[in-house]
């Protein structure tokens, strides 16, 4: 929309002025310095997480529930579990439906329900999680309790537009012409989609599912009113399970000292497992 | 990759603990008594191999899931109101559990001893009329103690909570002020105040803040290691709470046959003022839902166990244990307990 | 599968058979998505519509949250949200293009690639560690300069206090007075702000790196054959043509600041009062969802929070597709 403007012509021709070599030397140092605010909080929180929280991350901590208020010496297997198998009940999900989405926008995109579809995801993505929160909370706790999976479905919720939008981008990136080589071939086209088409893309799509699990192993606030928590380990989704981020919520908040402990081991443990996630996903997608 | 992984962890812990989850009970409720029950839960469980959860949501939170049936049991400080047990879907029983102090803690560097306040100090600072620690009136009640002109940091709860309700009622009943403009409830339109969830949130952010001062059960201000006030009773003494001035809060109080009763500002010369039992609320027909009659009665067997054996966990966590009387009422009512109209 | 294989039918009808067949079923799973997004609107209108019956649009425009008399009014959470989003959006943005640009213009490959990436992290952050973070570490540090304020030691800091807390009592404020701390306890408004400052910035710079990198060279080549600085390239030729871009970007971050739940919760003090200061407490909408949604008991308090659920779905909604109309309309066709 807008050229170079012509107001913006340099006035001396033979060489810079010293007002405009300082000004730019001036903006460039603003902008170094801004940058290392920014990239500050990350080292401050990571640096911090390691040295409180280091000391909590032992086999008590992989192997123990929290202990009763008061008490010391427990860990937080009932969230390490609980997290795990709510994200791997809410990826079944989330995967599936946000696979097909990313399927049908980029293989079907003459079909008139296409652009609604489209929106519909991309506005989804926008949504805060704690409100999908409440919507899990009415469509599944209301009639059936809290649980694990009332957990896994706002967990899911979350991951379909991510799934979707970075499924559509790496499918739209395979070659017309290996579609086109299948469908020669006689293939009809479900097929050169499911054998060929899913299959070149795979890097890009799992990227894309590590990604949205990155995403959603942190979320504590739609987890609040449906996952609800559960000091113990627990292995049924239809009763209440815990998760990391909702004992970090706890510890957080909390007077206590060894749950404030258990909340920065967790914190600590959690990001690392997201930070590794992203790292991994980058591998992949760089590999395709 | 990673879901490999995790699968794989998933399932060594299933190994190593499925035997655990035959029977679970879920309850969620008020703060108050949560350390408690977390000891009586985990005692529970190595005891008898059944699994509570509970979840110190607070008791609004509490009442309102039982009310939604979404959780098989709720814990509660103040009793439900009977407009609130109107809008259940069946008939909901009480039995108290343990009798609970809930005293002013603050964080004041410097002071050592116990400071003293009356319910009209505590009334005035919760309506932002008294702002610094070093007011006219808190120094009258305290003389000798030099205390830092820090401003007050007032931490009240952000949840629906039954320990807000003790308190508030306890100041309803002494300032008509405070009676008029905010009142007694579970959730208040707080005049001042820095909001934060659970007792735990609470005594978080007196232990955090120098000048803060909040209201806690006492074993979250004994076990966080937060000094407390004394408070004046309605007989003038200045109490500082314990087991034995809570419970004798409630001698002389007639306890009803349903047990939902009031303790606060006791008539008691030794009682601490800001008392009260704490509750736990369930339906007392047991088949709704997909209930088993299994679940009902593991729920009634922990009912049970709580307020007899689970009762020596009262004292050591600084709550009183029930008087006899309120025992056996609660005895009486958990036998009125049905599944399908049928005595469990 | 194999259903077709049986029938033997010819090539072209086997194909389109089951091609029919598996585009019906894509179709009808992707439709799920569209599906969660009615039930949500249903879900959240069908349970905010007895607060927004009683009390209408004075539900946005009165402050009383009263749970004891039944009284809702959000104009306190919506002014929060608001005044946090907006506060936080103003300082992270300039922040966010800078380094956008150090990524983009200035620094070397092997340097940019990974301050780009722990950019990109900072967004991986959950809600919660922040809110961690801010409670145990940013929390004492402000605390322990707001307590000068009550001390002796500064004695016109204290007659400061002093003169504004008599002003607070009548539920009014002054501009200086707005930046004297109304207690020493660290959270509050401020904190806030600073907490959601940090968590948008990743959202306005990955947005604004990708731009500028779409800025087409030729633009600026041909400043520097003028002679130009690089300030000079980068603020009359970059910035300008990825300006609007950049504003996508920027509603984007508004977006998450919005709807940013958690780590507020944990440190703006939960508190619906007139904002007198900008250290006291105060609440979002999103915040007052996370700690009273599940005590809400009565009908009308139960209503009222899920109504700013619903607030919120529609912002966040309406918020998205500006983000989207603006990118889409400057990002040029086929690069994307």
């Amino acid at each position: 929309m807008m050229g170079v403007a012509t107001s913006a012509r340099p006035k001396a021709r033979t060489g810079l002025s010293t007002a405009r070599k300082a000004q730019n030397m001036v903006m460039g140092g603003l902008i170094l310095l801004a940058t290392l605010l920014v990239v500050a909080p990350l080292i401050l929180i990571f640096v911090y997480l390691i040295r409180e929280g280091i000391g909590a991350v032992n086999l008590d901590f992989f192997t123990k529930v929290p202990a009763p208020e008061g008490e010391t010496g427990g860990g937080l297997l009932n969230a390490i579990t609980g997290s795990l198998i709510m994200l791997a009940m809410a990826s079944v999900f989330g995967v599936l439906i946000g696979l097909a989405g990313g399927i049908f926008l980029a293989e079907y995109p003459r079909h008139p329900l296409m652009p609604g579809i489209r929106l519909v995801s991309d506005v989804l993505a926008g949504i805060p999680a704690i409100v999908m929160g409440l919507v899990a909370y009415g469509l599944i706790v209301l009639n059936f309790g809290f649980s694990g999976f009332a957990g896994a479905l706002a967990l899911g919720f979350l991951m379909i537009p991510i799934v979707v939008r970075t499924t559509e981008e790496v499918l739209k990136l395979v070659p017309q012409t290996v579609r086109e080589a299948g469908l020669s071939l006689g293939l009809p086209q479900w097929l050169v989609t499911l054998k060929i088409v899913l299959p070149a893309a795979a890097g890009g799509i799992i990227t894309g599912v590590m990604l949205a699990l990155a995403r959603v192993a942190g979320e504590a606030a739609p987890l609040i009113f449906t996952a609800f928590g559960n000091p113990n380990i627990n292995f049924d989704p239809s009763k209440p399970m815990s998760a990391l981020p909702l004992e970090i919520y706890r510890g957080a908040t909390s007077a206590y000292d060894e749950n404030q402990r258990m909340a920065k081991a967790g914190a600590l443990l959690l990001i690392v497992l997201i930070f590794v996630t992203s790292l991994l996903a980058r591998r992949f997608s760089r590999k395709v | 990759m990673k879901k490999i992984f995790l699968l794989g962890l998933a399932l060594s812990a299933t190994a190593a603990v499925t035997s655990a989850s035959a029977q679970s009970l879920t309850g969620a409720g008020a703060s108050f008594p949560y350390p408690l029950y977390s000891k009586m839960f985990a005692e529970y469980k190595k005891d008898k191999g059944v699994s509570v959860n509970y979840q110190s949501v607070g008791s609004g939170s509490g009442q309102k899931q039982i009310i939604e049936r979404t959780v098989d049991f709720a814990g509660s400080d103040n009793p439900m109101s009977d407009e609130t047990m109107k809008t259940a879907p069946a008939k909901l029983l009480h039995i108290p559990t343990a009798i609970g102090a809930v005293v002013p803690s603050y964080n004041l560097p410097g002071v050592t001893a116990p400071l003293k306040f009356t319910g009209k100090v505590l009334a005035d600072i919760y309506l932002g009329k008294i702002k610094l620690w070093n007011d006219k009136a808190i120094a009258a009640l305290n003389p000798g103690v030099t205390i830092p002109p820090l401003p007050i940091t007032v931490a009240r709860r952000s949840d629906g909570s039954g320990t807000t309700f003790v308190f508030s009622d306890y100041l309803s009943k002494v300032s008509s002020e405070w009676k008029t403009k905010v009142g007694t409830g579970n959730s208040l339109d707080w005049p001042v105040g820095t909001g934060a969830k659970g007792n735990d949130g609470v005594a978080g952010v007196v232990k955090s803040t120098p000048g803060a001062l909040g209201y806690v059960e006492l074993v979250y201000a004994k076990q966080n290691k937060l000094p407390y006030g004394s408070v004046q009773n309605r007989a003038g003494t200045f109490i500082l709470a314990d087991n034995g001035p809570a419970s004798k809060a409630a001698e002389g109080v007639v306890i009803p046959s349903d047990t939902r009763v009031s303790i606060t500002n006791s008539p008691n010369a030794d009682a601490y003022p800001i008392a009260s039992f704490t509750y736990v609320i369930f339906y007392q027909d047991q088949k709704y839902g997909n209930r088993t009659e299994a679940q009902a009665m593991e729920l009634k067997k922990m009912l049970s166990w709580m307020t007899t054996t689970g009762q020596q966990y009262n004292e050591p966590l600084d709550y009183a244990k029930l008087p006899s009387n309120a025992a056996n009422k609660a005895k009486t009512i958990i036998n009125s307990m049905t599944y399908g109209g049928k005595k469990l | 599968m194999s259903d077709p294989a049986r029938r033997l039918p010819t090539r072209a009808s086997m194909s389109s058979a089951s091609d029919g067949v598996f585009r019906t079923i894509i179709l009808a799973l992707a439709s799920v998505i569209v599906l969660v997004f009615v039930v949500s609107l249903y879900l959240l209108g069908k349970d905010s519509w007895p607060a927004l019956q009683r009390f209408g649009t004075d539900f946005f425009t009165t402050r009383t949250w009263n749970p004891v008399t039944g009284t809702f009014g959000a104009a306190a959470m919506i002014t929060g949200t608001l005044v946090t989003s907006f506060v936080a959006l103003i300082i992270s943005v300039p922040l966010a293009i800078a380094s956008a640009l150090f990524v983009a213009e200035y620094a070397p490959k092997w340097l940019a690639n990974p301050v780009g990436y722990l950019i990109e992290l900072l967004a991986a952050i959950p809600s919660v560690v922040y809110g961690l973070w801010a409670l145990f570490v940013i929390a004492p540090v402000l605390a322990r300069w707001q307590i000068t304020f009550f001390s002796p030691e500064y004695p016109e800091r204290l007659a400061l206090y002093t003169k504004c807390a008599g002003i607070w009592a009548n539920d009014q404020t002054t501009l200086q007075c707005f930046f004297v701390p109304s207690s020493g306890a660290g959270r509050g408004l401020a904190l806030a702000i600073i907490i959601l400052t940090v968590m948008i910035l990743p959202y306005t710079a990955s947005v604004a790196r990708d731009v500028i990198r779409l800025v087409p060279a030729d633009q600026r080549e041909a400043m520097y054959a003028l002679g130009a600085t690089k300030w000079e390239v980068i603020s009359r030729a970059i910035l300008p043509y990825a300006r609007a871009g950049i504003m996508g970007g920027v509603i984007l971050a508004l977006g998450r600041a919005l709807g940013e739940t958690l780590a507020v919760a944990m440190v703006i003090g939960d508190s619906q009062d007139i904002l007198k200061s900008l250290w006291g407490n105060a609440s979002t909408m999103a915040s007052v969802i996370a700690n009273q949604f599940g005590d809400a008991q009565e009908l009308l308090h139960r209503s009222s929070v899920v109504t700013l659920g619903f607030i919120l779905f529609f912002v966040s909604v309406a918020v998205n597709l500006l983000a989207r109309v603006l990118i889409g309309r400057l990002t040029p066709k086929g690069v994307k």
